[in-house]
């Protein structure tokens, strides 16, 4: 099991009961190797959202098993008590939209996750200046998010959903609001960040310019997963 | 870690000092009526010292001076003087009325007293003391008038030879000092026109008017016309007399009402003002739930606002008390900035008042601590709402 980023075996999730029963995901079997950036796509309606939630333990799936790094975190029930902790130091999340705390500079904004974690604030702040100085916004640290272009605020987001070194990232839609250059770059960078710190990401799209880039691709449809080798690989 | 309420509070800095200057005039009215209320407090109070009197003796059945109307013989002074334990006594009297100065009058309780004796007012701040039989007068500061000024009380005038301070009735208004033959004129003599009628009447009725009884006419209009009431007897016992002893003894053998001190404290605060205070109480507890109603909908407002940035800091792992504390210290930084913007309104607004008012420190900190304690239950509206915000919707679909 050792060398997972994370692995997805037979998940499913059914809201409701009875005839009101709705089985939003059936069968979904997913692996992703650390280092490895995957696309996961599919209508409206196909699962994404819920996958995402499970994968990201705000929602608690009815049946099946997750691994994470090495440890198995859900088999028919979760195995892990503290799912907040969870959350904090072994996934990240990148949003459509940045939603950077308003209120906090870019590196406060980085550095708080690592704070919450029980890191010092002088530690947390020199990991946090590290990462923005890797994704080419360390010039902008003091600056407040209001202050930053889209671009620059979704790299500030995906410094933070990496404040904390965790295994996996997942990226909900990262791209949606900006334009092909910048959604490219983005793309470039959750590659470079993957393989640079052996994290693996799962980024949901809908964004047709973006999925080429993708060298392995989940299609998901009626709450089943389909993988598909992407033209990434070639 | 990072201050997450000072940070939210140092970014948008101006709602927040704009809204607690808004809180802080509705605290500093608060503090402004409970200072009101410590003024009438006061004021009685300062009325007691003022007369330097340790009982008040006054018509039989009756809770006079201030409370009620008491009319006593002026002779009554030389009876009290003969009990033992009482070393001084001295004929008093209290009037409210309009006193005129040239155009303008002013509301003032005029007091007739005998110069030397308990009733003088106890200091001056300029000027000097009566030393004229009559038409002189002593009047508090808060009147307005000025030495050498010359006032105008029923239908004679008086020259203004001293002023004092913090001379007031139990009502407020200041004091004016007159001699006491002069005031008790004031208070029961009647007008030209009404004692021509009388004597007139008198003159007609041929039981006062007895032809073969020379002098019984002019004896009677004389005592029409004469009058030798005083509203109170101010006394002061002698060292190590009891009070109590001493006013039990006034009672049971002058057949008078005595009052000691703490009796006529008792008269004047929970009888006198206590309609007032009640008044005062309600204002202060419709005040405390406005406030306490502005600050939950200013932090309730401020969290709806935050609903997603709560939402993604639940879902990368933020403790629900770091986000309760967030909301809780915010609520509590706009209390403080409110108790600070309304304690120094007040203080700067308290002169201004027509009336007395006494902002007394212990009162400031329990007003701190009140505010503290609205803010806190104001913010559990708030805290009830960020807690049940569901870290999945910071994930969209």
């Amino acid at each position: 099991m050792k060398g997972f980023g994370i692995h997805i075996e037979g998940l499913r999730k059914r809201y409701g009961e009875g005839d009101t029963a709705v089985d939003a995901l059936k069968d979904v079997n997913m692996t992703v190797a650390p280092g490895e950036v995957v696309g996961l796509i599919g209508p409206s309606g196909s699962g994404k959202s819920t996958l995402l939630k499970c994968l990201g333990a705000v929602i608690e799936p009815t049946a099946g098993r997750m691994i994470l790094g090495d440890e198995v975190i859900f088999e028919d029930g979760w195995k892990i008590a503290d799912l907040r902790a969870l959350r904090r130091d072994r996934i990240g999340f990148v949003f459509q939209a940045p939603y950077l705390i308003p209120f906090l500079d870019v590196t406060d904004n980085v550095a708080l996750l690592p704070m919450l974690a029980g890191k010092p604030n002088g530690e947390a702040r020199k990991r946090a200046n590290e990462l923005l100085d890797a994704l080419d916004v360390g010039h902008r640290a003091k600056a407040n998010p209001s202050q930053l272009s889209g671009g620059e605020q979704q790299r500030v987001a995906i410094a933070r959903a990496l404040a904390n070194q965790p295994p996996v990232i997942l990226a909900d839609e990262p791209t949606a609001p900006l334009d092909s250059e910048r959604a490219l770059s983005v793309v470039r960078i959750l590659n470079d960040m993957a393989r640079q710190f052996r994290t693996a990401i799962i980024v949901v799209t809908h964004d047709e310019k973006i999925i080429p880039t993708f060298k392995r691709i989940y299609h998901i449809r009626d709450g089943k997963t389909f993988e598909e080798r992407g033209l990434g690989a070639a | 870690m990072i201050s997450l309420a000072g940070r939210d509070i140092l970014h948008s800095w101006s709602k927040f000092v704009l809204t607690g200057i808004g809180l802080g005039l509705l605290i500093g009215v608060t503090l402004s009526m409970a200072g009101i209320y410590r003024g009438m407090v006061d004021d009685a109070k300062a009325l007691l010292n003022n007369s330097g009197a340790d009982i008040w003796v006054v018509q039989q059945e009756t809770q006079g001076p201030y409370a009620e109307s008491s009319s006593l013989h002026d002779d009554v002074y030389r009876a009290l003087l003969a009990l033992p334990g009482i070393s001084r006594a001295a004929n008093v009297t209290y009037l409210t009325m309009q006193v005129r100065l040239g155009n303008t009058d002013v509301r003032t309780m005029v007091v007739g007293f005998e110069p030397g004796q308990p009733g003088e007012p106890s200091y001056l701040v300029a000027g000097r003391q009566i030393t004229r039989s009559h038409y002189e007068a002593v009047a508090d500061v808060k009147t307005g008038f000025q030495l050498g000024d010359t006032i105008r009380i029923r239908r004679h005038d008086y020259r203004v030879v001293g002023l004092t301070r913090r001379m007031v009735s139990s009502g407020g208004d200041p004091m004016v000092f007159i001699p006491l033959k002069d005031a008790q004129e004031a208070q029961f003599l009647k007008d030209n026109d009404a004692i021509l009628n009388e004597r007139a009447r008198t003159t007609a009725n041929p039981t006062l008017n007895r032809p073969g009884v020379p002098g019984l006419l002019d004896a009677i209009l004389a005592s029409q016309n004469a009058n030798h009431n005083v509203n109170a007897v101010l006394v002061q016992i002698a060292p190590g007399t009891e009070p109590d002893h001493v006013a039990s003894e006034i009672r049971r053998w002058k057949h008078l009402q005595a009052f000691t001190r703490a009796q006529m404290e008792e008269i004047l605060v929970s009888k006198l003002i206590a309609t007032s205070a009640k008044q005062i109480g309600m204002f202060l507890v419709i005040l405390a739930i406005v406030s306490a109603a502005i600050v939950a909908f200013i932090i309730y407002t401020m969290t709806l606002g935050k609903i997603r940035e709560i939402a993604v800091l639940k879902l990368i792992g933020t403790r629900n008390r770091t986000i309760a504390g967030m909301i809780l210290q915010q609520a509590m930084g706009l209390g403080l900035i409110g108790f600070i913007v309304g304690k120094t309104v007040a203080t700067l607004w308290a002169p201004i008042f027509p009336k007395f008012v006494l902002l007394e420190p212990g009162d400031a900190v329990r007003g701190f601590i009140v505010v503290m304690l609205i803010c806190a239950l104001a913010s559990t509206l708030a805290i009830r709402v960020a807690l049940r915000v569901d870290p999945a919707t910071a994930i969209g679909g």
